[in-house]
């Protein structure tokens, strides 16, 4: 049986979310490599993130488009994880002004780019054939993408005195929110009902090993983690959602139906 | 006489990849399919990387030659079986390389998902396209494209793109 659009929308939402957080480095990356790594990843995401919608948008029928998916929901109905839509800093307020620090956002990319080669790896397989052919092509992206940010992450813990304890910080910030992976939502539980999504609590052990194995090369110590669980994906966000989607929608909003 | 289907490939086998403009879509497996059906010639082509920003002016490449050809077609885009590197002729694997860009090893899909993170096996040797050096070093995992990363040869100095095994 197919996917529910509600599982295909969580998939879409979190990659146009961490394709425009990612794009925020454009033109500002801290080397001029890492600046063109993360436009590339970016691409990928927002790549990912079209063939997403635009299948949920052939199966809702009617108007939907991919772009009124994307462009005209507003936040409480994007079902993204919360990690995703976080700036590039420590906690903040969502409208403080800080430098972006790039350990947040290659820890970031490393922790969920884990868990998604092993998503796609899973839905590959899914007799949802249209989900499991974005799958197969979204695999091979999202092995370069967790292969740039574990170099990364070991290349920062392992580095100096001061990258070690930026992604150190890094870490111990973002690790409460991969707490949102393993707590199924309605979505989820629908998608594995019929029989073509994954149960993500049968993906822990192999994300623990990537994410073990790398943070012990890198010299990082994984939190304790217990506490609030992130419910982004339920469509109740951090304040940082809103901003994100100001930027990233206020154009189409502004010229509906406009093209070039 | 050509059958129609012979037409249209003859007809598309000059497009070249827009970034890319020493290898045909055929050679590079964009170009999958031309089939008659009752309503018409149908083109295949498939995507190559998800967000590729080339595959909406290759799909426009398409239509306007077989338009100026005469030739009414749809195009359609498929996405099974994934686009692989792997479908690169060794014809168009020497063009890159005369072009300046190593071309990609054949893909290791036997190469699980932990055992690309743990242990990383040795890449294979990407050799120089200028000078045949294997004594080469990686710059960056992603390049001027998405599809390729950013190589420097420590023998010849030159730095070169890699076409990414995908």
């Amino acid at each position: 049986m197919n996917a529910p659009v509600d599982y295909l929308l969580h998939l879409a939402d979190n990659a146009v979310v961490l394709g425009q957080r990612n794009a925020e480095w454009c033109g500002h990356g801290p080397i001029l490599e890492e600046d063109i790594a993360m436009g590339n990843v970016s691409l990928d995401y927002i790549g990912q993130a079209r063939l997403l919608y635009q299948l949920a948008a052939t199966r809702l029928g009617g108007d939907a488009t991919e772009d009124k998916l994307a462009y005209f929901r507003d936040e409480t109905q994007f079902r993204n994880y919360t990690l995703l839509e976080l700036p590039h800093n420590g906690p903040l307020v969502g409208y403080a002004v800080s430098d972006r620090d790039y350990a947040t956002t290659i820890v970031r990319n490393f922790l969920y780019g884990a868990l998604m080669v092993l998503v796609w790896e899973a839905l590959e397989k899914s007799p949802d054939a249209d989900l499991a052919a974005i799958a197969a092509k979204s695999l091979k992206e999202a092995r370069y993408h967790l292969h740039h940010a574990a170099d990364w992450v070991v290349r920062f813990g392992d580095g100096t005195e001061e990258s070690h304890k930026r992604a150190q910080a890094a870490v111990d910030h973002l690790f409460p929110y991969t707490e949102e992976f393993w707590t199924a939502s309605a979505a989820e539980d629908a998608a594995v009902a019929a029989g073509a999504g994954v149960d993500m609590g049968s993906l822990r052990a192999a994300w623990d090993a990537i994410v073990n194995e790398t943070l012990s090369e890198a010299t990082l110590v994984r939190p304790q983690v217990r506490g609030y669980i992130p419910e982004g994906k339920h469509g109740r966000h951090s304040e940082h959602l809103g901003y994100l989607l100001g930027e990233m929608q206020g154009l189409a909003r502004a010229h509906p139906g406009a093209t070039w | 006489m050509s059958t129609v289907v012979e037409q249209v490939w003859a007809t598309l086998e000059h497009l070249t990849d827009p970034e890319i403009p020493v290898v045909t879509l055929r050679e590079l497996g964009i170009l999958r399919d031309v089939t008659e059906t009752p309503d018409g010639v149908e083109v295949v082509i498939t995507p190559t990387y998800t967000g590729c920003p080339a595959m909406g002016q290759i799909e426009d490449d398409v239509k306007a030659s077989l338009s100026q050809a005469g030739i009414p077609a749809r195009v359609v885009t498929r996405l099974a079986p994934a686009w692989t590197t792997d479908w690169m002729s060794d014809e168009a694997k020497e063009k890159l390389r005369a072009y300046g860009i190593a071309p990609p090893h054949t893909t290791r899909p036997d190469v699980s998902v932990v055992k690309f993170m743990r242990h990383r096996p040795a890449p294979d040797a990407v050799a120089c396209p200028r000078c045949g050096s294997t004594h080469t070093v990686v710059s960056s995992q992603f390049g001027s494209t998405a599809c390729k990363a950013l190589y420097k040869c420590l023998d010849c100095q030159e730095p070169f793109d890699y076409f990414k095994p995908y």
